[in-house]
């Protein structure tokens, strides 16, 4: 892939951040559904909800990132993404934009102490605002939410 | 013994004829392409291998006139695809006819009917015709040997069995050297029959293991025949000569008369001709069990079954796992309406109720086979691995009817292999050693299989020497899957064979012990929804006990609340349930919450405190306590809040976009259309049980340390 190749992502918000996903890996946006907590999950783990009859985990993404559970409301958002060959939710506060990006406009992401910095694969500026383009994988690594929930259960 | 093969015979025979006329109609569509032009290449080749595979099987069932023809036909079929012969819309017809004169051969002998000896002859003819018609005839049978050209009348088939002693080539005889010479009196055929063949390490090069039928097309008569066997018919072989095919007419057609005596395939022959010694037996019977009369009115090949694509099936079953979603919603949604006030509606699901429970089980019906298919591979394996080892072992089974869905079948044949490999390697002593332990020389594995609360449990026991658990905790400690000087009980050691990389044989042998293996069972089985727990007596053997799920689509479920979560216990591991009293319910010092029931103490557990849910019912005098009772036979009380009643679930992976949670079996989705889990009442006995190690050495540091 060329680095002038234009990418398109789907922008959402967590509190005043902005973070981007490709919208290659979006199968769908839903509202806030109530989930079935999985036992001895990691906190993030918000549990599964019946998207047509797949059982789909969902992620809370914020407290993926360290910063506390999300108090989620019908107007909460699950953004339905492929990882691999799994389907899961991301929950969200809300849907911003659609971005179309340059691939050479995507910036490396400094070495900051930012707790989500790992779980991100670059940044953008689009008409000055920063968004953080996120690394699906690594947000469901889901080796180490075994290792985790095997913590807690233990 | 006689009663079985004539219905497995009869069996095969069904199945050959389903095959028939699948290959029927195959080759219909293709003579059909081949007809309008748009054949290729491709399709000669697929309607010759349609004809030769219900040649073939005509040959192992002895219908003769069937063969016949069909061998004309693939002839003609053979110079097609070979260029000898070109295909013109002439031809093309001649197939078309000679296709359904193959029908009515496989017709009348499925019916036990015998048609007219000239029946279909003026398309033989015509088949014939192709071969002959384009090409000299010669070129049209290249297997063809000099002799056989000569086509005079006391042209006939023989079939000889040759089944040496062992000592022949001891005696300066050579079997090769007498198939040679027979080889030249005409067009043969041979089959080998290697069951006598031993294993290699057993096996002496000087002895001779082989026996061989021939189908021999020769116009040279028995004296030439018996010749060749001069030296060795008798005393060092067991030599039978059978004249099975009439002498033809020469005159009869021009150049295809070569092919009509043809034998039944040598092959079918083989196996019967081993176990029966020489002595002029029979050729063998014609089927003595005619198809069974149906509408033969029809005119059609009739088939009892059909194979269907195991997709279609997942869907049908997938599409009736939604219905009972639906069905349960809407069940759910009319609860409030009394049969009064909405007399056909609260009816109408009643019956939708029963409709679907009906189809749901013809649909899982669909998908059931008996584990016989699973089993009959284990004697062979027995027998084999024993010899082996230098090991005696008898093989009882029981249970081969219990029917499991396909995909399990599918995913235990691994498994199951490996553990009675392990069995035979690791449990069973050498005789030898076993005398010495008073036991008798020959060791027993039984092989179980039946269905007990909603699953399958299949169990692989010996009665050897048991789990040498002081070299598995050795063994454990040197691979660092234990610490030293953890105090472990003797089942926890028993589980550890089946950690990834272990191994106890101290030599790793051909058989088992790369220790790869028990893990390896494990992981087939966990992927099937089942598990497998290993109990063992040293002395006097082990048993592995494996259980899955009866079916991966639906069950029946209670389903019961802790806190503000909802979870799906199976209905078949359901006991009882109660609400005990003070007195019933204790705490003891270091074993935890137990229940006393009618004498009985049971292990109380309290899923919240497994699953660390808040606000649900603490006080065991105030919720419910379901007795449940796991595979293996424990049971245990459930602390929960209560029953909401009892429900058809469809069960659901997890693990398809997350993964295994322990103490969840699965997921369903409830009529409200939220998910619920549904416990692994199994896996909670585990977790119950360490979670109360835990607090009583939680308790005990505590109490250290004041």
């Amino acid at each position: 892939m060329s680095e002038n190749t234009i990418r398109q992502f789907i922008s959402f918000t967590i509190g005043d951040e902005e973070y981007g996903v490709d919208i290659m890996a979006i199968r769908e946006i839903k509202g806030w559904t109530a989930s079935t907590a999985l036992p001895n999950a990691p906190r993030y783990m918000r549990g599964v909800i019946n998207l047509r009859g797949a059982i789909v985990p969902i992620l809370d993404l914020r407290s993926r990132f360290g910063r506390g559970s999300t108090d989620a409301t019908p107007r909460h958002v699950i953004m339905v993404v492929a990882v691999g060959s799994r389907v899961a939710g991301i929950l969200v506060d809300a849907v911003a934009d659609i971005l179309a990006v340059a691939g050479d406009d995507i910036q490396p992401v400094p070495q900051l102490e930012h707790a989500a910095a790992g779980f991100l694969t670059g940044l953008v500026t689009v008409e000055g605002r920063m968004v953080a383009v996120l690394d699906l994988d690594h947000v469901f690594a889901f080796d180490d939410m075994d290792m985790s929930g095997a913590e807690a259960a233990a | 013994m006689a009663e079985d093969q004539s219905y497995d015979l009869s069996r095969f025979k069904a199945t050959y004829f389903e095959e028939c006329a699948e290959l029927l109609a195959t080759a219909e569509e293709t003579i059909a392409r081949l007809q309008e032009g748009t054949g290729s290449s491709d399709d000669l080749n697929a309607l010759f291998r349609c004809v030769h595979s219900i040649k073939g099987g005509g040959g192992a069932f002895a219908f003769e006139d069937l063969v016949h023809f069909a061998h004309v036909f693939e002839t003609s079929m053979d110079a097609l695809r070979s260029g000898r012969a070109e295909l013109t819309p002439h031809v093309a017809d001649i197939l078309v006819r000679g296709n359904d004169v193959l029908g009515d051969f496989v017709r009348a002998a499925q019916e036990g009917a015998t048609l007219p000896a000239d029946h279909g002859a003026e398309v033989k003819a015509l088949l014939a015709g192709i071969i002959s018609g384009e090409a000299p005839p010669a070129k049209a049978a290249p297997v063809t040997t000099p002799a056989a050209i000569g086509a005079e009348p006391g042209f006939a088939t023989w079939t000889i069995r040759l089944a040496p002693a062992p000592g022949l080539l001891r005696t300066g005889n050579d079997p090769l050297l007498m198939i040679r010479e027979l080889a030249s009196l005409g067009e043969m055929k041979v089959a080998v029959d290697r069951s006598k063949l031993p294993s290699l390490a057993e096996m002496n090069a000087q002895d001779a293991y082989l026996s061989w039928s021939f189908t021999l097309v020769t116009d040279r008569g028995r004296n030439a025949i018996e010749e060749v066997f001069e030296f060795v018919a008798g005393d060092s072989a067991d030599v039978t000569i059978e004249q099975i095919g009439v002498a033809v007419d020469a005159q009869e057609g021009d150049g295809w008369g070569l092919f009509a005596p043809l034998p039944p395939t040598p092959d079918a022959v083989a196996a019967p001709t081993a176990a029966a010694p020489a002595g002029g037996a029979a050729p063998p019977a014609p089927a003595q069990t005619p198809a069974k009369a149906g509408d033969t009115g029809a005119g059609g090949i009739h088939t009892s079954s059909i194979r269907v694509d195991l997709d279609r099936v997942d869907r049908l079953v997938n599409m009736v796992g939604e219905l009972v979603i639906t069905q349960a919603m809407l069940g759910q949604q009319a609860s409030g309406f009394s049969i009064e006030s909405h007399p056909e509606l609260v009816q109408g699901l009643q019956e939708l109720s029963h409709h679907t429970r009906e189809l749901q089980e013809s649909v899982m019906a669909i998908r059931a086979q008996p584990i016989k298919a699973l089993f009959s591979r284990a004697p062979r394996l027995v027998r084999d691995l024993s010899a082996k080892l230098n090991k005696q072992a008898k093989l009882v089974m029981s249970g081969e009817n219990t029917e499991v869905d396909k995909t399990v079948i599918e995913q235990l044949s691994d498994p199951l292999t490996h553990l009675i490999r392990n069995s035979l390697d690791h449990g069973i002593e050498l005789p030898e050693e076993r005398i010495a332990n008073g036991k008798p020389a020959e060791g027993t594995i039984h092989l179980g299989a039946e269905h007990r609360s909603g699953r399958v449990i299949i169990q692989v026991s010996d009665d050897g020497k048991g789990i040498d658990r002081k070299r598995v905790l050795e063994k454990a400690i040197e691979k660092g899957l234990v610490e030293r000087g953890v105090q472990l009980t003797d089942e926890q050691i028993d589980q550890m064979i089946f950690a990834p990389g272990f191994s106890t044989a101290a030599q790793v042998s051909d058989v088992s012990g790369r220790g790869v293996g028990m893990d390896v069972v494990r992981r087939n089985i966990q992927d099937v929804g089942g598990r497998v727990v290993v109990q063992s007596t040293p002395g006097q053997g082990s048993r592995f006990i494996l259980s899955l799920p009866l079916t991966l689509a639906v069950m029946d479920g209670m389903l019961v609340s802790v806190g503000i979560e909802r979870y799906v216990l199976p209905l078949t591991n359901i006991v009882e349930s109660l609400r005990p009293t003070a007195q019933q319910a204790r705490t003891l010092v270091n074993v935890g919450d137990v229940l006393t029931l009618r004498g009985d103490y049971i292990r109380l557990i309290r899923l919240y405190d497994l699953f660390g849910i808040k606000n649900a019912i603490t006080d065991t005098t105030r919720g419910l306590v379901v007795v449940v009772e796991t595979e293996g036979g424990d049971r245990i009380g459930l602390l929960v809040d209560e029953l909401l009643g009892q429900q058809q679930v469809v069960i659901k992976s997890l693990d398809s976009n997350y993964h295994p949670v322990e103490g969840i079996s699965a997921a369903t989705i409830l009529g409200d259309g939220r998910v619920a889990l549904i416990l692994d009442v199994g896996a909670l006995r585990i977790m119950g049980e360490r979670l109360t190690r835990a607090q009583v050495e939680e308790a005990a540091r505590a109490e250290a340390a004041e």
